[in-house]
């Protein structure tokens, strides 16, 4: 096992540095920053919905609060230190708090995906609503409609004048991005991540071996707001201008389309997704005929109706099932499949 | 006094919308429990259907009341026998596939009508309360509302029709071996929720600038009243909506209308919270 670990880490590293040598060459820095900005928000919800079961429809209200934290706080602190650990910190009380109402509450599935979907519309409202000059928190006015240009943007801790943009951005975004795979990694092998995995499969067997399912949601919950947070706070350095857009519906519905996409249940796929359709999205940005939101809704439904375990788990398995060799996971792969028909037969 | 008057209409509207606004996606998720999250699209295609009709020089009243919800419950068959159909008994990939649709209307209401706000004048004039002037389209909604209510109430409890429907819905197999099938009674079922959308969002057309994301304005009101209202379909449809529409009107009154819809968003993740199977589950049990 510990083998097995020390060779994932290493083989995501070799990767991670190829890539992010290699991908500037083909695609502008500009570009390959908000795709590494949407792989990482693509991950969060990645994790709490293909890990831990939880589909949560309003990701982007955590990413937009991160965004608005970032912003708020820079132009308050006049440096970007402190905003970037705010902007983490703020979004992860946040969804601990909604988590804890609605996991205590023990709301089911559908339940869950209204509450998180209105919540992400009253921040919205609420933050278009803003215009007026009443609304400042500190220094920073809110601004509604138009959001908050004007803000600091990342410089090297401890000097101000040293501002990060441009490629040492792209490369920062992208060591951020690693980081979080890697933390994402080693949580699921955590005992954790084990548990969570369980709770998604059967939730009432694993309260009743005894673990508390509540705290447990309510924390995963908190980790996946936390990591949509950072990827907030990056986007606001990256576009130097909140608006109230990166709360809206279509944000969040574009996150699930890219964990479906992705295929979900699987680290990379969400990356992937996020990271292929937004370049999609930016081809398509350049062209006028057709329509993006069409495409996006398109792929959607096809996704969901002919292929959706997604594309990296379909892959994966094309791919065993040509080369073949021998699976370590072939035992609880059998086990499961077993569980599957006797529930099936009963 | 007169302002007394002017706010209670303002409530019985509020109310109203808000019934008109649910009803479609009532019978989608109530009956046939479809998540359909394009309803607010469907909606905004029954707006688009009135303003071509008006457009081409038929009737207002007829365009709205007739044209719109075919065209939409048309639209409503196409999806079910494409996409919906498929998903049956699939809750999340249901709620999945039909954001999908919702997104490509979207893009194809835009493609077409192109990112404008476009609307209509409303077809009744005002009307004065002592010092007020009110809208007298406003008191148009409520009265479509209540026979919209009673007509549904009627169709579904006094008819063998919705007796059929909703034994189907309960138990497809048994309505099966009854020699009914229950495909076409979805299908049936399906068409005349999209038709109920597009007719509320035909009505509520000449009050609105139209724009082809308009549907994201409804979709979430229409679901906290479904899900509020809880298993009772009428029932609860209309007291969820009169809660929340009460809710709603104080504190637009009180402050503003954007506080308005928050305070309602606020009362439905705290009802939901408190009545996770809504309100008809607690109260006035077993009614229609």
């Amino acid at each position: 096992m510990q083998g097995s670990v020390g060779r994932d880490v290493i083989a995501t590293l070799i990767v991670s540095v190829i890539l992010i040598w290699a991908l500037p060459l083909m695609v502008g820095t500009y570009t390959l920053t908000v795709l590494a900005i949407y792989a990482m928000l693509g991950l969060s919800l990645g994790l709490i919905w293909g890990f831990g079961g939880i589909l949560c429809f309003g990701q982007a209200a955590f990413f937009g609060l991160g965004a608005y934290t970032y912003a708020i706080a820079a132009i308050n602190i006049g440096e970007s230190t402190l905003p970037m650990i705010i902007a983490v910190i703020v979004p992860c009380i946040f969804a601990a708090l909604l988590g804890a109402m609605m996991f205590y509450g023990r709301l089911g599935d559908v339940y869950l995906g209204v509450i998180t979907l209105v919540v992400t519309l009253i921040l919205f409202k609420f933050v278009n609503s803003t215009a007026g000059p009443a609304y400042t928190i500190g220094n920073a006015r809110l601004g509604g409609y138009n959001g908050i240009p004007g803000f600091p943007t990342l410089n090297v801790p401890g000097r101000t004048d040293l501002y990060i943009w441009g490629d040492a951005l792209y490369y920062l975004c992208a060591v951020a991005l690693v980081l979080v795979y890697l933390g994402v990694t080693w949580l699921l092998r955590s005992s954790f991540g084990r548990i969570a995995v369980g709770i998604r499969e059967n939730e009432t067997r694993m309260s009743l071996i005894g673990y508390d399912v509540r705290i447990r949601k309510t924390v995963m919950f908190a980790i996946g707001a936390a990591i949509a947070g950072l990827a907030g706070a990056l986007y606001a350095n990256w576009g130097a201008i909140v608006t109230p857009g990166l709360f809206s519906l279509s944000q969040s519905a574009e996150i699930i389309i890219w964990c479906i996409v992705g295929g979900l249940g699987t680290r990379f796929g969400p990356l992937l997704g996020a990271a292929g359709l937004g370049y999609l999205k930016f081809l398509l940005g350049q062209q006028s005929m057709i329509n993006n939101t069409m495409l996006m809704g398109l792929i959607l439904v096809l996704f969901v109706l002919f292929l959706p375990r997604g594309v990296v788990p379909a892959a994966i398995s094309v791919w065993r099932a040509s080369v073949g060799r021998p699976r370590r996971t072939g035992r609880a792969r059998a086990m499961r499949r077993n569980r599957r028909r006797d529930r099936d037969d009963g | 006094m007169d302002l007394t008057i002017v706010i209670l209409i303002e409530i019985l509207y509020a109310v109203a919308s808000l019934a008109l606004i649910s009803v479609g996606l009532a019978v989608v998720f109530g009956m046939m429990k479809v998540i359909n999250l394009a309803h607010g699209e469907f909606m905004m295609m029954g707006g688009y259907a009135t303003i071509t009709a008006v457009n081409l020089g038929i009737n207002v009243f007829v365009a709205m009341l007739i044209i719109a919800p075919l065209v939409v419950g048309a639209i409503g068959l196409v999806v079910e026998r494409l996409v919906i159909r498929h998903l049956y008994g699939r809750l999340v990939d249901t709620m999945l596939a039909t954001w999908g649709l919702s997104l490509f209307f979207i893009g194809i209401a835009t493609v077409i009508f192109g990112n404008t706000t476009t609307g209509i004048s409303t077809p009744i004039p005002g009307l004065t309360v002592g010092d007020y002037q009110i809208n007298g389209y406003n008191l148009f909604i409520v009265v479509v509302s209540v026979l919209l209510m009673v007509a549904l109430y009627l169709v579904l409890g006094r008819t063998r029709l919705g007796l059929i429907a909703r034994g189907t819905m309960q138990r497809p197999d048994m309505a099966s071996s009854l020699g009914y099938s229950p495909e076409r009674i979805y299908m049936a079922t399906f068409f005349c929720g999209s038709a109920l959308s597009g007719l509320a969002g035909a009505i509520l057309a000449p009050l609105v600038g139209l724009v082809p994301t308009s549907g994201g304005a409804y979709i979430a009101k229409a679901f906290i009243t479904v899900i509020a209202g809880g298993p009772s379909l009428i029932a609860g449809l209309v007291s969820s909506a009169s809660v929340f529409g009460v809710i709603d009107q104080i504190f637009t009154f009180a402050m503003s209308p954007v506080i308005g819809e928050v305070a309602l968003l606020i009362a439905a993740v705290v009802l939901l919270r408190l009545l996770p199977q809504g309100i008809t589950a607690r109260f006035f049990r077993g009614r229609m």
